[in-house]
Formats: structure tokens, sequence, C-alpha cells
């Protein structure tokens, strides 16, 4: 079984108008840069983003949202991005903000069958509001329901042709998730190897979720806050 | 002499414990780290998916792979391990982490707290706050007294919306530390040449004030 296409243009290319797409990611840090540069190029428009974060202003989905490809993103955290705030604010892009751990989570069901869960957080607050509230063994919790997204884009350190993936450090993330959640997932990763070559025991994602794997090219990875210890 | 954000700090790493997990959030509580007591063992969790996170790399050793949730470079300590952020997040839910260190523009005498939308202004999100909040079995708040406008930020009602209900259990501000208790604000230590008398006039909240509050030493 060979999941592998020959790059992300070829990967991304029935992705259209108006797709929900799950994006990995946190901050910068393990986004899928070459399809999101695909997604550029290809000018499809209103989609709908699943991300915890929403890119800076020039790279990442900032990219996305400066040629007003978005129609709406569902995040966690937005704060860096000075074309987001002005298209939130006109009312050009939806915004959906909702806690990370249900985030998360809501993939997570969508992977593993599972349609809903039940989680504390936002419980009291406006995230609460029309949402099915159950008490168990004393606490109240929110129903939220497991995303329905046509595809997850995402971006793995090692992957091999049959579409099992390793992540690297804090950039595995979301990654997995989304990776379990989409309907068709893709998949780009820093070295493509054959199958056979990576340690069962190690892999994180089961090809089985993966359906187009293909190995990125040029990987920036640029750091958001650049952090070094006093000399 | 209120206290500085580093002695708040350094005040609020006297609460960990050897054993402790600990999630700090950003701003004061990161500042937390610092003053971590020598023989005190914690592992510090970065709810983007690492427990045992270190301190801050050197030029050579930054990692873009490698960051905490403010999405600074970091490094790891022996024994780490990464994970995804379901798995972060299952271990906050399911009160594995012993203590959340986290900041708040309000705080209620019912131990609500309010530290992720002010309305009319650019919303930045809730980012894992709300998860936190909602499930972590201790909760610490580091925060100024009072807001930039002199306004107390210890309440009897949060005015801003909220992020978590009756889940504070202790604040260390520039003035005092206090603990939420049924009665409200529980005034436990003030700070250096801080009366109570200022303190009981910057709390808006229920203050709660016992015949002895000790001065908190350095």
């Amino acid at each position: 079984m060979n999941k592998v296409v020959a790059g992300p243009d070829a990967a991304i290319h029935d992705i259209t108008d108006g797709a929900t797409l799950l994006l990995g990611g946190f901050g910068l840090c393990g986004i899928p840069e070459n399809c999101i540069s695909s997604l550029v190029k290809k000018g499809v428009k209103d989609l709908i983003c699943i991300s915890n974060n929403a890119g800076v202003d020039d790279f990442g989905i900032g990219l996305l949202l400066q040629r007003k490809q978005v129609r709406k993103m569902i995040s966690s955290y937005v704060g860096e991005n000075a074309e987001f705030e002005r298209q939130m604010l006109s009312g050009e892009l939806l915004v959906d903000l909702i806690p990370q751990g249900t985030l998360a989570t809501r993939c997570l069901a969508a992977g593993y069958g599972m349609p809903a869960i039940f989680t504390p957080a936002g419980v009291g607050t406006e995230v609460a509001v029309g949402k099915e509230v159950r008490n168990f063994n004393g606490k109240d919790y929110l129903l939220e329901y497991a995303f329905d997204a046509d595809f997850a884009i995402v971006k793995a350190w090692k992957g091999d042709t049959m579409g099992n993936l390793i992540f690297h450090a804090t950039a595995r993330n979301f990654n997995p998730l989304m990776a379990m959640a989409g309907k068709i997932t893709i998949a780009e990763v820093e070295e493509l190897v054959p199958a056979g070559s990576l340690d069962p025991d190690a892999i994180h994602t089961p090809g089985i979720y993966v359906h187009r794997i293909f190995e990125g090219k040029n990987y920036e990875k640029r750091i958001e806050q650049r952090t070094i210890q006093n000399a | 002499m209120s206290l500085s954000k580093e002695q708040i700090a350094q005040r609020i790493a006297r609460e960990l414990k050897h054993g402790y997990y600990v999630n700090l959030g950003i701003g004061i509580p990161t500042l937390v780290a610092n003053y971590i007591p020598s023989g005190v063992d914690v592992v510090l969790q970065s709810e983007n998916g690492l427990l045992g996170m270190g301190p801050f790399p050197t030029a050579e050793q930054v990692d873009p792979d490698l960051i905490n949730a403010g999405k600074q470079t970091i490094t790891t300590i022996k024994g780490s391990v990464f994970f995804d952020s379901a798995v972060s997040f299952g271990m906050i839910r399911a009160g594995k982490v012993d203590l959340t260190v986290l900041g708040a523009m309000e705080v209620s005498d019912q131990g609500d707290i309010a530290n992720w939308k002010i309305p009319g202004k650019m919303v930045k999100g809730m980012g894992g706050a709300m998860d936190l909040v909602a499930s972590a079995r201790n909760i610490i708040v580091a925060m100024m007294h009072t807001n930039p406008k002199g306004e107390s930020k210890l309440l009897s009602r949060c005015d801003l919306p909220l992020t978590g209900v009756r889940c504070v259990k202790k604040v260390v501000t520039d003035l005092a530390v206090l603990d939420i208790t049924p009665e409200g604000f529980l005034l436990r230590e003030r700070a250096p040449g801080v009366t109570v008398e200022e303190i009981q006039s910057k709390t808006a909240g229920k203050l709660v004030i016992p015949s002895d509050v000790p001065v908190i030493s350095f």
C-alpha cells in the first residue's frame, strides 16, 4: 500500500471552496508549511479552518488570511495577527473561540469514532451558552461534539510510504489528533522513508488514518518567540 | 513597599512541594520557575505537550520544534516527555497536575476568575485557561491587587466574562497573600510596609482580617 503523492499541489488538488480543514500546529510550531503555500497558490476561498492558532501576518494561516481565503476560524488563541484582527472586527471573518483542551478532544473524539465528549472546560462561562450541561458525580460538564472536517492537513517529522507518522518534540501538539480526525488526511513530512524503516513501536500515528503523504521542502520553521538564556 | 513581580513569583514558589507537577501560565507565573526552593523537585508541565520543561536554551540549543505554551523556545530536563494536546489536557482534566499558577484580570471572593476577554477590545482567546481552571486541583492566581486605573481586581463578583467559576484557591498580589474561603478573601500575609488598612481599601470583595497578619519575609 502506497500513499505517496508527488507534492503539496497533488495532495490538496481536491480541496475546493468552502471546505472545512483541520490544520495541525501550535503557534508556528509543527504547521504544514508546504500545504499552506499550495492552498494560497490554488486560491481556494471560503475555507473553514480549525486550528489552535491563526498564524502571524506573513506566515502560517496568516498567508491564507492575507488573501481573504478564510471565512471562519475555529481556534483557542488568535493573538498574533493584525490582519486577522482587522477582518474579525470588520465582520469579514467569523471566529469561534473554544478552549484548547476542548479543541484537542473534539479531534480525538472524531478519530475515535465517538460523536461527542463531556468536558468541564467552560462551565459557567459564555462558552457554555446554548450547550447541554450534564452533571456527573456532582460536577457539571458541557456536551461538545466531535469535529466533522473534510480534510486534515498535518506536519510530521518522519513518515513512511504507508502513511505511518512520527512527530518531533512539541511540534507534535495537535498533529496526531487532527490526523485521526480528517475524512481525508494529508501528511507532509520532513523525511519520507520506505515502509519498514520505522520502528513499529515508535510510530505515533498509524498509517490507516493517513491518505496522502509527501516529503515537504524548504521548511522555514519560523520561531515566534526566540528566547535565549542570558550568557 | 509593594512586591515586585519577581517577589510575587518568589512568594508563590514557596507553595511548591516536593514531587509536584506544576503548570505555570504566561507572565508573572512563568517567573515562579526561577525561585523553586532547593531540594524541592518539581516537574513543569507545558500544555502544548511537554512534561519536564527546562530553562531557555543557549543560542546553539535553539530548536524551533521545542517551545512552551507561550511559544518561547525552551529546553527539556532529564526524564522529560512529549505528548499530543489530547494527552496534555487529559492529564490536566484528570487532576494529575498538582498546581496551576496563572494570571487574572479579576478574581471574586467566591474563587471565580476572569482572565480572557474584555468586551469591546480585541479578544485573543482563552487558550488552555478554561480547561486548566475547570480541572486543576489547586489554583493560585498571581496578579496586581489593582488595575492600572487603581480599581480593585479582588471583587465580590467578576464584571468581566468568566474563565471559570469557584476554582481559585489562593491569590498572591503585590500587596498580600489571600486564601479563598467560604467567608471570602482571608488575608494571610501582607507585603512589607503595606498596612492592613491599605489592603482593605483596595479590596472590593469581602475581606476577612485575622487578628495577626504577618509580613511576607524575603
